[in-house]
């Protein structure tokens, strides 16, 4: 199960690290460049971090096809369970979904956490508005009615049933001690939502000074 | 759920500027008549289809796939105006 990759650099002994949950599917994709430099300035604050594959994501392997959110709240878990020391995990979007079965956490960060039934609804939309690009009709009813066959491609990802029905009653759990932060409260913008999202230095130091002020605060908790 | 014209309106603005990447100045003095799908290249319809979940989050709305149709992205006032028939209804 954890063969998976896992990005990590280290900081000092005596500072929390940081476990960073990315957004789920193509959001990760867009946001990968700019968590890469939130890592790099939370390193230069002290912090260890680390950026773990989730199976079926970023260089994983693992077919899209096999994995649900229940397999990611076990990776997640078992990532953090090898960790020796507190971790504070700071999540991105559909990352809050997961976020709450990491273990041995002093605290949770969560950017612009979203119901799973949004990134659904993004995800049959993305595929509805290909198809109708291609001269095709297909309806939410249908995509809905077809999955119950086997996996099925939205958005770029072929998924299963499981994590569609999964995903439709997902939302992020309440965990403690936590701090949410809306786009409004950083500068930058929803690079998850992008075409072209690029990457943005500024944004990614702001992300990484709340990060550690809160990472901080919970391991003085 | 967002209950005036102009807050609905800023709303729009603001999901175009994160989603598209436009500069603030430059959404900000879209009019009724500026054109969008077709005048934005960054408005695929990989991003409409992001832009409509996005509306429904930030307008607390909840829109029909069957109600969308073209020409509501076709100018800044025709997608205000849906967003505020939806929002205000």
């Amino acid at each position: 199960m954890n063969s998976e990759h896992c990005l990590r650099f280290s900081g000092s002994a005596n500072v929390p690290s940081i476990l960073l949950v990315p957004p789920l599917f193509d959001e990760a994709n867009r946001m990968r460049r700019t968590l890469v430099l939130t890592m790099h300035a939370l390193s230069q604050l002290g912090h260890t971090t680390l950026l773990p594959d989730l199976p079926g994501q970023n260089d994983s392997l693992t077919k899209t096809q096999d994995v649900t959110l229940s397999l990611w709240r076990d990776a997640l878990a078992d990532i953090t369970a090898k960790e020796a020391v507190p971790l504070l995990i700071a999540s991105w979007r559909g990352g809050a979904l997961i976020d709450d079965a990491a273990v041995n956490a002093i605290g949770w960060w969560r950017m612009a956490p979203l119901a799973g039934a949004s990134i659904v609804k993004t995800l049959i939309r993305v595929r509805i508005a290909g198809e109708k690009e291609a001269g095709r009709t297909v309806t939410t009813d249908q995509l809905r009615g077809e999955i119950q066959n086997g996996p099925i491609e939205l958005g770029g990802n072929r998924l299963s049933t499981a994590m569609l029905n999964e995903l439709d009653a997902a939302s992020p759990a309440v965990v403690a001690p936590l701090r949410t932060v809306e786009l409004i409260e950083v500068p930058g913008s929803a690079l998850w939502l992008r075409a072209e999202p690029g990457e943005d230095s500024a944004m990614a130091k702001a992300m990484a000074a709340n990060i550690s002020d809160w990472a901080m605060q919970c391991a003085a908790g | 759920m967002a209950d005036d014209f102009d807050t609905i309106q800023e709303t729009v603005r603001a999901c175009l500027v994160d989603l598209l990447g436009l500069s603030r100045a430059r959404v900000a003095a879209f009019d009724d008549n500026t054109p969008l799908f077709g005048a934005l290249p960054e408005l695929d319809s990989m991003a409409v289809a992001t832009l409509l979940t996005e509306l429904e989050d930030r307008l607390g709305i909840s829109i029909d796939d069957d109600d969308v149709d073209v020409e509501m992205f076709e100018t800044f006032g025709a997608l205000v105006r849906f967003a505020a028939a939806k929002a205000l209804n």
